[in-house]
């Protein structure tokens, strides 16, 4: 099959409220650390995002078991020193759920 | 000043596996001269092609043709990019594939299947393919998303057929596709030599659009829905490639390694082939990669347009096509001093009529059609 790839024009997707139930990567998509750009990247059906420390840490915790409120508290469990980062993982899972990364 | 930017390697890895395919479609990118490139590559030389631009860090796959499922080699293919970790996409018609096939491509690995429909309606479908495919690809559909794959369904939207939009989400809708994309014809290749019966009228394309809106709107969350719209209309070219040499390298079957589907037919350039060079040294020192990566061969008014970082001053085969210069502005910007090509090319197919024959994607089409200039500027 072969027509040109073209510029995607993506509609603003309208914000989804997250879930409170547990979340998973969406279907398709996956996360693996690439030696050449020196990070985590997640990958979906053609397309990369390249991934701060920051997001890759949270993302990684998405496992389809723990709820956003589970991944908050684990999260802060592993680095008690940041203090409240609630609002900003939260903030962040949110963004993931609109852009469809997790389900 | 010329800038020399930092040559990052390749994200995209297109493999063109084969240009033998079943169907016969009028809006084919492939080169219309297909039938006379050499020979097609060996298992062995694939394999080494997928180490290469993996070691690179090429991440995404796409394994297209051709149909790539006419190759028998295509499960040793897809667990060798599987073991070595890129993300493998299947573009394919769906000719050739099975509900046994769909779960032995899962079984290596495979992550994501295209699957691409030619009209909602099955003897148009049928029509524009060149040969009786609609009811077996419904089918191959279901298999698919049977055998757990996400699945993309593109529909390549053209003069006759954007008017069954509605029927063709509907139907993506029954069939569960995850993504759907509404593709317009680019004009390259077959769609080139078919141009004045492909290309959808304004009032079309506007229609369309609002028809693609709608569904978004209703299936939010559900299904996503990419509407492609012709650039002939628009007034900014498309960001081709994100930049020549910048994120794709493409491979023909014969091995010749392209940085765009249709940059076989430019003048004056010797592209490389995989056989003769590492994958590495024909992404960062070839010529042909080389040419026109970053900003420093741009013309005006691209040289001095505060866009270019936007859209790279277009597509480079689109220039050519257009103006026999590949180096200079993609004419569908309106500030191209050449826009009125483009313009002209519109009316053209507005007054062509259905009468006009279809030249199906073939390989005695091929061979006849190989010799003659692509450049189509303007009505005729
Ligand atoms: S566009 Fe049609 S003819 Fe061309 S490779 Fe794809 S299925 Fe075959
Ligand atoms: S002049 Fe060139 S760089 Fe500027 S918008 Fe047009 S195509 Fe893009």
């Amino acid at each position: 099959m072969s027509e040109s790839p073209e510029k995607k024009v993506e509609y603003a997707t309208d914000y989804k409220p997250l879930h409170d139930g547990p979340l998973k990567l969406a279907r398709g998509h996956r996360i693996q650390y690439e030696t050449v750009q020196g990070c985590d990247v997640l990958l979906y059906p053609e397309g990369v995002v390249q991934l701060s420390e920051t997001a890759a840490m949270i993302l990684k915790q998405v496992d389809g078991q723990k709820d956003a409120t589970g991944i908050v508290s684990s999260l802060m469990q592993q680095f008690p020193e940041a203090g409240d980062i609630s609002g900003d993982i939260r903030g962040f899972l949110e963004v993931a759920h609109a852009r469809g990364w997790i389900a | 000043m010329s800038q020399l930017p930092a040559i990052k390697p390749p994200l995209w890895l297109l493999a063109e596996l084969t240009y033998a395919c079943p169907l016969q479609c009028a809006y084919c990118s492939n080169p219309v001269d297909f039938n006379g490139h050499g020979k097609t590559m060996d298992t062995e030389t694939w394999l080494r092609v997928l180490r290469d631009a993996r070691s690179m860090g090429a991440l995404q796959l796409g394994l297209s043709g051709g149909e790539p499922l006419v190759r028998q080699d295509l499960e040793t293919l897809v667990a060798e990019s599987t073991q070595l970790g890129y993300y493998s996409n299947l573009i394919t018609s769906g000719i050739g594939m099975d509900a046994a096939r769909a779960r032995s491509l899962k079984a290596a690995g495979l992550d994501h299947i295209q699957v691409s429909f030619q009209s909602s309606e099955a003897n148009q479908n049928d029509e524009i393919a060149g040969m009786r495919a609609y009811a077996h690809k419904l089918d191959m559909a279901r298999a698919v998303k049977a055998a757990g794959f996400p699945m993309v369904l593109c529909f390549v939207l053209h003069r006759d057929n954007l008017h069954r939009l509605r029927e063709m989400l509907d139907l993506a809708i029954e069939l569960e596709a995850d993504y759907v994309e509404l593709a317009t014809t680019q004009y390259y290749g077959w769609a080139l030599l078919n141009r004045d019966r492909l290309l959808p009228t304004l009032e079309q394309v506007r229609e369309a659009e609002s028809v693609a809106n709608e569904y978004q709107a209703r299936l939010k969350g559900k299904m996503d829905i990419y509407f492609v719209v012709p650039d002939y209309y628009e007034k900014r070219p498309k960001p081709c490639m994100n930049g020549w040499g910048s994120v794709f390298l493409l491979v023909t079957p014969d091995g010749t390694a392209l940085p765009c589907h249709a940059a076989r037919q430019l003048p004056d350039f010797s592209f490389p082939n995989v056989q003769t060079h590492s994958v590495k040294e024909i992404w960062q020192t070839s010529d042909a990669f080389n040419r026109f990566r970053g900003f420093g061969w741009m013309k005006e008014p691209c040289a001095s347009c505060p866009e270019k970082e936007k859209d790279y001053g277009g597509c480079r085969c689109q220039a050519f096509q257009f103006t026999g210069d590949a180096a200079a502005t993609d004419p569908v910007c309106d500030k191209s001093p050449l826009r009125h090509l483009v313009d002209e090319a519109v009316s053209a197919a507005r007054t062509t009529t259905t009468e006009k024959p279809i030249i199906f994607r073939n390989p005695k089409n091929s061979d006849r059609h190989a010799k003659k200039p692509a450049v189509v500027a303007g009505p005729q």
